[in-house]
């Protein structure tokens, strides 16, 4: 089977086609670089996503800090990921990329801040 | 009058670095105005990740991306940053006035850049009939209200034009647990870059209209619902292909254009079509030891052009103030 894909691991998007055999991509063409193949694979075994968002602060100078997943998590996990988000609450100042939330989900990546909020 | 060596209007991606690559480049008075209360400019409401692919070679937020500069321009003390100030006059003597909680200052600047950014195209701009109810935002303006301010402008939404912005709130609102239930494109492709029609609109299953427009807002006090039809190759209504979208809110991405009063005030040769001025290598003006850099310049698409040019601009005035007699 083959697929056409928009790379976007890079403001270019190359046109990607992937050649796919039980599910696996034996074959990545179009691609400027490597980081192309890796997306083709990835996106099609097993899609994921950085996901950024903010979270409510309590006493702080900025009513919102900005956070993200310091790794790509799973596509399918981004919405449950959200409303996990939301029930946090920051009431301590933070430094840029300090580590809100260790191991996240259990997805092995972390939630960090993306902004000093005194 | 007070007299300063650089200073640098806006403290955004431009500004900040035209500050680092001018005191590299022996610079050694330089005051940095921003008009907000913090550094960073239209970073700090672009949370999403994209930034710094090019320059850092890492994919940064937007903050992330700010606050690496911010970090160094605060531990050189060479730099002065003057925040809440904002210019409200400017001569072509290169003679500046700002305002700040409680004071006036007049001063003139021997080498001054101006990093002044850009503004979005309105509604009024790309003229849509129909009424002025509330719930139509310019989608920045949407992306400071949720990510800056915690709010949520609307539920169900309606973006017109696929701008970058437009594709990234339609993400940011669906995340937020609002519906998008368009993005309508009078053109035949996206206005935005592709990896953002991917990862923003089919990620979630938002539906793109390219070669559609909209025909009319509808709503009294609050939007109410909008009409849509598909255009021809003159971008003209094909008969029978109307239709109605139910929403409360309306974004309009249609485009930015850079924010050059204050040089125009100072009679900088402008540009009429493109509201930058005119220029005959990057980011220089018609007037000597006058530059303008990052998106008031031209509009870029990613911000490590930004840095990368506005850096060069740095360095021509550095340059410029070594030869001063």
């Amino acid at each position: 089977m083959i697929k056409k894909l928009t790379c976007i691991a890079c403001p270019q998007g190359c046109p990607l086609i992937a050649e796919i055999g039980q599910g696996r991509v034996s074959k990545v063409s179009g691609n400027k670089c490597p980081k192309g193949e890796e997306y083709a694979k990835q996106e099609i075994e097993n899609p994921q996503r950085v996901l950024t968002s903010t979270i409510l602060t309590q006493g702080l100078a900025l009513k919102m800090a900005p956070v993200r997943t310091n790794k790509p998590i799973p596509k399918n996990k981004i919405l449950e990921a959200m409303s996990e988000i939301k029930k946090l609450r920051l009431n301590r100042p933070v430094k840029v990329d300090e580590v809100i939330i260790e191991n996240f989900m259990e997805l092995g990546v972390d939630l960090i801040t993306t902004r000093t909020v005194d | 009058m007070i007299s300063r060596d650089l200073v640098i209007v806006g403290g955004g991606p431009a500004g900040l670095a035209a500050a680092l690559a001018a005191y590299e480049n022996g610079v050694k008075d330089i005051l940095l105005l921003e008009r907000d209360q913090y550094l960073g400019g239209i970073l700090n409401q672009c949370i999403h990740p994209g930034f710094g692919l090019q320059y850092f070679k890492a994919e940064l937020t937007g903050p992330q991306y700010a606050e690496r500069f911010i970090q160094k321009i605060n531990h050189i003390k060479e730099i002065e940053v003057s925040l809440k100030s904002l210019v409200v006059h400017l001569t072509k003597e290169k003679a500046l006035t700002y305002i700040k909680p409680g004071a006036m200052q007049t001063l003139t600047a021997k080498a001054l850049i101006m990093g002044t950014g850009c503004r979005e195209r309105t509604r009024e701009m790309i003229q849509i009939p129909g009424t002025r109810p509330a719930g139509i935002f310019p989608a920045g303006l949407a992306q400071k209200l949720i990510n800056i301010e915690g709010l949520l402008p609307g539920r169900e939404v309606v973006i017109i034009g696929s701008g970058d912005i437009g594709l990234i709130m339609a993400r940011r609102f669906t995340l937020e647990g609002a519906q998008v239930k368009a993005v309508i494109e009078i053109q035949k492709e996206s206005r935005g870059l592709i990896r953002n029609v991917v990862q923003c609109l089919d990620d979630f299953n938002l539906p793109l209209y390219l070669r559609h427009k909209i025909l009319k807002i509808h709503g009294k006090d609050r939007v109410e619902k909008v009409t849509v039809a598909e255009v021809d190759d003159k971008l003209q209504e094909i008969p029978g292909t109307r239709f109605e979208l139910a929403c409360d809110t309306v974004l309009i991405s249609v485009g930015l254009i850079p924010e050059n009063e204050l040089i125009e005030m100072a009679g900088v040769a402008m540009d009429e079509k493109t509201n930058s001025p005119e220029s005959s290598e990057l980011s220089t003006t018609s007037i000597p030891g006058l530059w303008v850099c990052g998106n008031a310049y031209k509009i870029y698409d990613v911000v490590d052009g930004v840095t990368r040019d506005s850096a060069q601009a740095g360095k021509l005035a550095a340059e410029y103030l070594r030869n001063l007699p």
